[in-house]
């Protein structure tokens, strides 16, 4: 039976591996180490289950200790530009200076506040135009024929593999005073003036917005893909109309894939740096932009910790909801 | 089936028109004669020209393949582990922690992934000396961790539609667990780790956030490059390596697809003759 190159080159490594194993697990020197090891309660699968288990805690979990830790300490003129948190002083005595001046110093500074309600809409819009646009796209795509639906998601995914960093520079060019669409716009005859479209917040919505639109597209292609046709069938034989069939199957129906794509659209938009620094103007304060400033043009490294973990805080609940969406789908699918 | 409404065909149209429009006047602009990127000034070669003659974008581009290389490895082999874990392994102390774990960094903002790993590696430092300074090293580990949740996803996926049964089947036959998944199941999510593999290396070959957060002197990756010109203005080059990049990609992804198409239809044929043979 021909089966695909790759399948059959990864047959064969996986093969020979699976000969390689069993000649070390034959072997009485393995016999032996693994008798002592179960003998500890260490067992293959225990040893499995710990090799991602640690990467994750040592690189994911531990670092937020750390910024937490961070956040509450001194500024200092060192490298590491941050005073320690514990000293010990003396013998056995250990000092801990705990400052909550870094949280302190977010609250009476309105710049911090401002910069987080200023992130929290323009997400919150971004995410509202994804769907709008996102939403009328997986649909239609949903209820293609098979061959097309499968060349529009490849249509749908293709610039997601091209850099997003040089697709925000794109709508630069776009943008720009004596742009493209001023340029067009002015030998139509529409404006006689260029528009002033780049370093405003309207070109950050238009970024985020375009760069995300593919994470609000699969979610919701997924879910209106599986759904079931006859549901609409049936409530056409009972007399529905189309548009009330949509609002009353079609779309509560699609509430997890709504779900599920607003989180991965609205959760990293909140503190998105690239889109605001570059389309954004010096006035357009984004969190993002604020905890990058602050750690590489002030070097300020407890401001910017404590600035992470206020946005974590403000971040928790919408994770969590993601999360549970996250896990359901995973378990809807055995 | 009902038929689409004009509406839907519209958002569609526009949609995709918002998705490329960018894309080609990229693709456009680079080969325009003029420096003013938006004004058409002739047809010419001459920023490819340039680009290739950039050393240090040429060296950052090496760099940042190095990185996205091994990267992807790393992301895939541990990616797979977990996946198998989540997917296969029912219940174990933790599980939760550890599907929490995989799930946060797909929507983590990258400012704070980035702070928080460059503030370990400083504290790694500091107590065992490891990993001395920043560079190669950190960049790798940073983007593996963040890329090691994408293909977490998508080999969990695909393990949990495929059936349990052949690996059971295997192991009733007395197959040991470690052989299971040698024979058995790498073979039937290979699909899924090469393109896991893909969109590691993707990842990290794009990423400019936490990148910038844990390199050190002298290692400037490619969009860390891209970012500094950008900044100060477009650039016509620039165009010229994201036409570069568009094709390539573009090539890949509509190759792979007809190629997948093709090896479904031999398949979808020997599964016809052999039941024919069996008649």
């Amino acid at each position: 039976m021909a089966q695909p190159g790759y399948v059959s080159v990864g047959g064969w490594l996986s093969f020979t591996l699976a000969r390689l194993i069993e000649g070390v697990t034959q072997s009485q020197a393995y016999t032996r180490a693994q008798r002592w090891l179960r003998n500890r309660g260490v067992t293959g699968r225990a040893f499995v289950i710990a090799i991602p288990y640690f990467w994750l805690l040592l690189f994911f979990a531990v670092p937020f200790i750390i910024v937490l830790k961070i956040s509450f300490s001194e500024t200092m003129l060192a490298m590491p530009p941050y005073a320690p948190l514990w000293e010990w002083v003396g013998e056995q005595a250990l000092e801990i200076k705990v400052n909550l001046a870094n949280f302190t110093f977010l609250f009476t500074d309105s710049l911090y506040g401002r910069a987080y309600l200023n992130s929290v809409g323009v997400a919150a819009v971004s995410t509202i135009l994804c769907l709008l646009i996102g939403y009328p796209m997986a649909y239609g795509i949903a209820r293609s024929s098979p061959a097309w639906r499968n060349v529009l998601m490849m249509l749908v995914i293709l610039p997601f593999w091209t850099s997003f960093l040089l697709r925000v520079y794109a709508w630069i060019g776009l943008l720009k005073g004596n742009g493209v669409i001023n340029n067009i716009l002015m030998s139509l005859g529409v404006i006689n003036e260029p528009l002033v479209m780049l370093q405003t917040d309207f070109a950050v919505y238009v970024g985020i917005t375009y760069s995300y639109l593919p994470f609000m597209v699969l979610p919701l292609y997924a879910n209106l893909e599986k759904m079931d046709l006859t549901l609409l069938e049936a409530a056409a034989d009972l007399g529905c109309r189309p548009t009330k069939a949509f609002l009353r199957i079609t779309l509560p129906l699609s509430i997890p894939g709504i779900v599920a794509g607003a989180m991965l659209v609205f959760i990293p938009a909140v503190g998105e740096f690239v889109i605001p620094a570059l389309l954004g103007g010096p006035d357009s304060l984004m969190i993002g932009k604020v905890l990058w400033s602050e750690f590489f043009n002030n070097r300020d490294w407890p401001i910017a910790s404590a600035v992470a973990i206020a946005m974590l805080i403000l971040l928790v609940i919408p994770i969590m909801v993601f999360q549970y969406f996250q896990g359901r789908q995973m378990s809807v699918h055995r | 089936m009902q038929r689409r409404s004009f509406f839907v065909l519209t958002m569609l149209a526009f949609g995709f028109a918002f998705l490329y429009v960018p894309i080609l006047s990229m693709v456009v602009f680079s080969f325009n004669e003029s420096k003013l990127v938006t004004v058409w000034a002739g047809f010419s070669f001459k920023w490819y020209v340039e680009l290739f003659n950039n050393a240090q974008m040429l060296n950052a581009a090496k760099l940042s393949l190095q990185i996205a290389s091994l990267n992807a490895t790393g992301a895939v082999i541990l990616g797979t582990i977990s996946g198998l874990v989540l997917a296969r392994f029912g219940r174990f102390r933790g599980r939760t922690m550890l599907s929490g774990m995989t799930t946060a960094p797909l929507v983590m903002p990258e400012v704070i992934t980035g702070l928080s790993l460059l503030l370990l590696f400083v504290a790694m430092e500091q107590a065992i000396g490891w990993p001395s300074g920043r560079g190669v090293t950190t960049i790798t580990l940073a983007h593996i961790t963040f890329s090691m949740a994408y293909v977490t996803v998508v080999v969990q996926s695909r393990l949990t539609t495929f059936d349990e049964s052949l690996e059971e089947a295997a192991m009733d036959l007395g197959a040991r667990p470690a052989k299971v998944f040698f024979v058995i199941t790498l073979p039937i999510i290979l699909p899924a780790i090469i393109s896991g593999w893909l969109l590691a290396f993707t990842l990290s070959w794009d990423d400019l956030v936490i990148t910038s957060f844990v390199s050190g002197p002298g290692s400037t990756t490619l969009p860390m490059l891209i970012f500094s010109k950008v900044r100060l203005g477009v650039s016509p080059d620039i165009n010229a390596l994201a036409t570069i990049m568009v094709l390539i990609v573009t090539v890949g992804i509509v190759g792979s697809a007809l190629w997948m198409q093709r090896q479904e239809k031999v398949r979808q044929r020997d599964v016809q003759m052999a039941k024919a043979a069996n008649e």
